[in-house]
């Protein structure tokens, strides 16, 4: 699986959505990317890049692109 | 100013002349704000004839009794905009508050957290015990108090686990395969003042006399929600801490202060025992006869002001509880502004806290 894809799939496990569905989706667009669903997400995103995001990241990733733009740091060194 | 600014600033560095300069000028804000957008506290201004005109301080800011968010819907913003409504902690029968959220104040809410508590336990973030029931968060539409106390912590758990189930029973083997994996490394754990108390540290104490025991010296304790039922069976702050460490090796405890309808603003105890406000609160003492501030070491009721409430008119606010400023700047551990500590509710008061309300079943 790429990283593009495993990212979807985090996205799409979690929240139970469809692809077609990701681009542009924001924080709390749906009921299920809210508060409980995000630290979900974090999860799932650190399950499958073997990462640890910071709390100030965390708070940031606030739609679908940003958490791409988030991953991508150094820290992190997601590619996509 | 928006919240931006303030959250640039670090939580314990303004002494009294800047956070007072800063608060005002924040806190002049949002009662504009509030003003403007909410029919209900524009009109309990008018009825005292208040003009935020002539404010010099935010201590001339008017507070809202924390009841009236029980007996009006006060919100800030259309029902649209509401991503998330909070309920205050009660015992059964009791009516509860309803806090309105709008994404602006859900996250500064977490941001704000996120700074304070990071002061005490570092930005890395920890392996979570959380003693409560995995039960208390699955409402997501409707948080209590204390799902959303548990769930504000849950930033700073990288792995976590719930200790006790939904009968409130210690999950004996879940937490020691939790605490086998991640042995060397510093440990978070979060609940609430009475559940650990009756839930987890009674438990531990069964478990050591049949020869079960653990070992949390690497660990940091939060806990809050009020020590009323604590104190009603003679265990104090002091005890509390003891009892801990002899029966897991716990000693890095600390208590915090904090109400749902100012989240965010929580007041976190230091390492000498005081409560501290940070930049983005405060607390005022007011004399319960006339409501002019007390000074310190002065009892009075608890008046709490916050920099974040913007889409419910909640960011002055007057308790039921009674404290005392202990002292402004000086506090040993190096932390600037007031520190403090609560003596408990207002006689006649309703029981609330998540600790406190749970407690009354006992």
């Amino acid at each position: 699986m790429t990283n593009l894809e495993k990212y979807n799939q985090a996205f799409i496990d979690t929240f139970e959505i469809t692809e077609a569905q990701l681009v542009g989706l924001k924080y709390q667009d749906i009921t299920a990317w809210d508060s409980v669903g995000h630290m979900s997400l974090i999860a799932a995103l650190e399950e499958a890049f073997k990462i640890m995001m910071d709390t100030d990241d965390i708070i940031d990733f606030n739609s679908y692109e940003k958490g791409k733009e988030l991953l991508v740091k150094p820290e992190y060194g997601v590619k996509f | 100013m928006t919240f931006d600014d303030i959250l640039n600033i670090s939580p314990y560095l303004l002494e009294k002349e800047d956070k007072e300069a800063l608060l005002t000028e924040r806190l002049v804000e949002l009662s504009r704000l509030h003003q403007k957008n909410c029919v209900e506290y524009s009109r309990m201004l008018k009825a005292i004839d208040f003009d935020i005109e002539k404010v010099k301080s935010y201590k001339d800011l008017p507070f809202i009794p924390v009841r009236m968010f029980k007996e009006y819907e006060l919100k800030s913003v259309v029902s649209e905009n509401v991503v998330k409504t909070m309920t205050s902690s009660g015992t059964t029968g009791q009516a509860v508050s309803k806090i309105y959220l709008d994404r602006i104040t859900s996250s500064n809410q977490q941001k704000a957290m996120v700074k304070i508590v990071s002061d005490f336990t570092g930005t890395n973030r920890m392996p979570m015990i959380i003693i409560d029931c995995p039960n208390v968060v699955k409402n997501r539409a409707m948080f209590s108090a204390r799902g959303a106390g548990i769930l504000g912590f849950s930033i700073f758990g990288s792995k976590k686990i719930y200790a006790l189930d939904d009968e409130m029973k210690l999950d004996v083997e879940g937490l020691k395969t939790f605490l086998e994996s991640y042995k060397d490394e510093k440990i978070l754990l979060f609940g609430f003042t009475f559940m650990i108390w009756q839930h987890f540290y009674k438990e531990l104490l069964r478990l050591k006399k049949e020869g079960v025991s653990f070992n949390l010296s690497n660990g940091i304790l939060i806990h809050g929600g009020g020590w009323k039922k604590l104190i009603s069976e003679a265990v104090s702050h002091d005890e509390f801490h003891k009892h801990l460490q002899d029966v897991c090796g716990l000693y890095d405890i600390h208590d915090y202060y904090g109400m749902v309808e100012q989240t965010g603003c929580i007041y976190m105890e230091c390492e000498y025992g005081h409560l501290h406000a940070s930049n983005f609160s405060d607390i005022i003492i007011r004399r319960p006869l006339d409501f002019s501030e007390a000074e310190i070491g002065e009892t009075g009721v608890i008046q709490v002001v916050s920099s974040i409430p913007e889409s419910y008119p909640g960011h002055s606010l007057l308790t039921e509880d009674e404290g005392v400023i202990e002292g402004i700047d000086d506090c040993p551990c190096g932390r600037k502004g007031k520190y403090f500590r609560i003596n408990g509710r207002l006689k006649n008061a309703e029981i609330r806290g998540c600790s406190d309300t749970y407690a009354a079943k006992f």
